[in-house]
């Protein structure tokens, strides 16, 4: 029996189309996008002007705060505006935008693939170091990853639990991250247990990736420390507190962190980017990105730089088809559907899908026929009919305490509706209500 | 520039609907309509059509002219709420008389409440308890099932095995029907008296265990039912053979089968998370025994499940699904 967690979940359709396409570089467009909040927290800080020229790697935009992150130039060239620009949440965030000439890289980035195994820095350098290098949760969350690497003081860290599953439908480019990164992987997981100062990691995958399982595997002989975990193929077995649960049978409580049980949960992106930081200096410039979609020419997984088009990126690749009604930055369960192609490619983008007319648009909704298939699926246990009626009705203490709060938002419900009810978008508005109420109360 | 849709996520949908999961049960009541047509010939097939007509109709009637929406007929609620009402009637029954029960049981039964999932009452067991009431004798005197034998019109009619028991009891000698093993594989296969649809419990129970492979109803529901049916009625059966019947013959007889797989599962009128489920099944299954047992009806699962459908809310409102963790206990 392979592991899972315990409550709900759903098995869509996996169309991975994009699998085992090997990692190519995206050709560099004329002109990048940086928008300087492509985290959760504080925008960055810009410290560039117009007309200045840059050099990949060169801090342009410095973090704000605790949680925030910096933000480095991913291409050589003139600094040609500082401007408002719609990016893929589709809101206007200001930007770095840069006209690309050469790539000239910094001299203190080491560009090589020679994998360097030994790990020289201290646990706070390595800390210091991600917390540099603008790296943040890659999975799509984009939170800053170092802020997690602390362990507040009275909590303790047992486990690292490394994030491969990529259970989004169609999205690949974890999964070849790991097939052909995966040394670097590794040392990066040795990089981070140094910095917390454990010894156990584990590896959840989904089990639909068995060659990458099979490839860590190998690797990780001489390191029994560092377990590989295959996992069932059910959403949201990537969500934070399902994978948790998955892999060591703890169960995150309502509010708190995983630190709460232990735990310390990081991405395989993110930590390839550790790897990175640490062992090459090399700071968040890019990221690898699936684009696919059922009537796209070439399905693939590229290694793209920060602030390229996503429009670039789909020429490239192999152009927009005609029937392209939709256009999701991320995955179909809980990614969001683009207003504008030009819109960048920042460090939260795993992939771009391409949706045919076929499937771009909501059916009409129906009456609630009570068959109790959104309860069945909640992997958090809620009662998504129920959070739907009473934030149409508005009964804000009655969501509160139907743990409103605690839905993740990964769709299952909706996916599933026989009636077609848009019940994630009724709870995200409900979730947004008594999030405002109960930080009222705070105050 | 190209115009695209926008929308929250999920972006895809499982391609479940209201129509898969209607035509799916009535797929399943396929057996036992072939079963039910095989022991009572061309009445099955006239009942059926007159109440799946008169079903129909109505709500069209109601929502096109009545409420001015679009109607929602297609969807085949209305269809199924015909085909169950059909299946709780007995075969002879005046045409007029069905069609006041299909027109009752989606009128108010059904769109009263506002129709498809607002109901809080099964609309065929609406349907069927009105008549019931109304028309005592017509619906209480079943035909003979008349196999390959459907010219013979006047067949006559008599008793279900269940008013057999409800007598024998009175007199005190139940224990005639125990070791009758020819009754048991008659109300298996059909060959009773009783409504259409009820007669064949294994009919019954191949529809249902395909509707639990499709994903459409799930065990909970009559698995609390008859492990209830059985263990009460043992309970009697061990006290006195003498007056009460063996838990086997509650399980096949009457509408139980008919009632715990296609009646009391349903989406609208039952609870919503599995505990509520299994209550709710034990609700019904206690019900049914006390009014077969002790009350004056020999057959009481329209009752039971028509009194926990009126509790379903109650249900809903206490019995929450298991949470993911415990909140914080914050100190």
């Amino acid at each position: 029996m392979l592991k899972t967690f315990s409550l709900g979940g759903i098995h869509p359709p996996e169309n991975k189309l994009s699998a085992r396409k090997g990692l190519k570089d995206l050709p560099l467009p004329k002109m990048v996008t940086i928008p300087v909040s492509q985290h959760i927290g504080a925008p960055a800080k810009i410290l560039v002007k117009r007309g200045e020229e840059v050099k990949v790697g060169q801090l342009i935009a410095e973090s704000a705060g605790f949680i925030s992150a910096n933000i480095y130039a991913s291409v050589s060239g003139k600094v040609k505006k500082i401007d408002q620009v719609v990016d893929a949440s589709g809101y206007r965030k200001e930007s770095i935008v840069i006209s690309v000439e050469g790539d000239e890289w910094l001299d203190t980035i080491d560009r090589s693939d020679i994998l360097n195994k030994t790990i020289e820095l201290s646990p706070q350098e390595i800390i210091d170091k991600v917390a540099e290098a603008g790296i943040v949760g890659l999975g799509g969350a984009t939170f800053p990853a170092h802020v997690k690497l602390m362990v507040p003081p009275g909590k303790k860290a047992e486990v690292l639990i490394v994030n491969g599953v990529e259970c989004e439908p169609y999205l690949t480019s974890d999964h070849q991250l790991m097939l052909e990164r995966g040394e670097q992987v590794i040392v990066g997981v040795q990089i981070v247990l140094k910095a917390l100062g454990i010894d156990k990691a584990i590896i959840g995958i989904e089990n639909n990736k068995e060659d990458a399982i099979k490839h860590l595997r190998m690797i990780t002989k001489n390191h029994p420390n560092i377990k590989i975990c295959p996992l069932k193929v059910q959403y949201p077995q990537g969500g934070e507190k399902q994978l948790i649960k998955a892999t060591i049978d703890k169960e995150v409580p309502s509010g708190a962190l995983p630190i709460e049980v232990g735990a310390v949960v990081q991405n395989v992106a993110t930590i390839f980017a550790i790897y990175e930081a640490v062992q090459k200096n090399k700071p968040l410039i890019s990221r690898i990105v699936t684009v696919t979609g059922k009537s796209f020419s070439n399905p693939s997984n590229w290694r793209c730089r920060i602030g390229i088009p996503i429009s670039h990126l789909i020429e490239q690749a192999g152009g927009l088809p005609e029937d392209t009604e939709k256009v999701i930055s991320g995955g179909p369960m809980m990614g969001k559907a683009l207003t504008n192609l030009d819109a960048p490619i920042t460090k939260g983008t795993s992939g771009v899908l391409l949706i045919r007319s076929l499937e771009a648009r909501r059916k009409e909704m129906q009456n609630c026929i009570r068959c109790c298939k959104c309860v069945r699926v909640c992997p958090m246990g809620l009662e998504p009919y129920l959070l739907m009626q009473l934030t149409e009705r508005n009964y804000h203490d009655r969501l509160e305490k139907e743990d409103v709060m605690d839905c993740i938002e990964c769709g299952s419900c909706s996916y599933t509706c026989p009636s077609y009810r848009p019940l994630l978008d009724y709870i995200r508005i409900g979730k947004k209500d008594v999030g405002q109420i109960m930080r009222s109360r705070k105050k | 520039m190209n115009q695209f849709v926008i929308s929250p996520s999920p972006h895809i949908h499982s391609g479940d609907s209201v129509q898969k999961n209607m035509y799916r049960v009535l797929f399943a009541l396929i057996p036992a309509f072939l079963v039910s047509a095989l022991f009572f010939g061309w009445d099955t097939w006239i009942v059926t059509a007159i109440a799946v007509l008169g079903c129909v109709i109505t709500e069209y009637v109601i929502q096109v002219y009545l409420m001015k929406v679009p109607t929602t007929i297609m969807d085949g609620s209305a269809l199924l709420t015909g085909v169950l009402l059909a299946f709780n009637l007995p075969g002879n029954l005046a045409w007029w008389i069905i069609l006041l029960g299909a027109i009752f049981a989606i009128a108010v039964g059904k769109m009263s409440f506002g129709g498809l999932g607002s109901n809080v009452f099964n609309p065929a067991l609406v349907g069927r308890v009105f008549l019931l009431i109304s028309f005592p004798a017509q619906m209480t005197s079943w035909p003979r099932p008349k196999m390959f034998n459907w010219t013979d019109v006047d067949a006559g009619t008599g008793a279900t095995p269940l008013e057999l028991v409800k007598q024998a009891s009175k007199e005190g000698n139940v224990d005639q029907f125990t070791d009758s093993v020819g009754m048991i594989f008659n109300m298996i296969s059909g060959d009773v008296g009783g409504s259409l649809g009820e007669v064949s419990a294994l009919a019954l129970i191949v529809g249902g265990a395909y509707l639990i492979w499709k994903k459409v109803i799930t065990w909970h529901i009559p698995v609390a039912i008859l492990g209830t049916v059985i263990v009460f009625t043992s309970i009697l059966y061990f006290y006195d053979p003498t007056r009460y019947v063996d838990p086997f013959f509650h399980v096949f007889s009457g509408g139980l089968m008919l009632g715990t797989i296609f009646m009391a599962t349903d989406y609208a009128t039952s609870p919503m998370t599995y505990k509520g489920m299994i209550i709710y099944g034990v609700g019904i299954g206690v019900i049914t025994v006390l009014i077969r047992v002790f009350g004056s009806y020999p057959e009481g699962v329209s009752f039971a499940i028509l009194i926990m459908n009126a509790v379903t809310p109650l249900i809903n409102v206490y019995m929450k699904p298991q949470r993911f963790a415990q909140p914080l206990k914050t100190v």
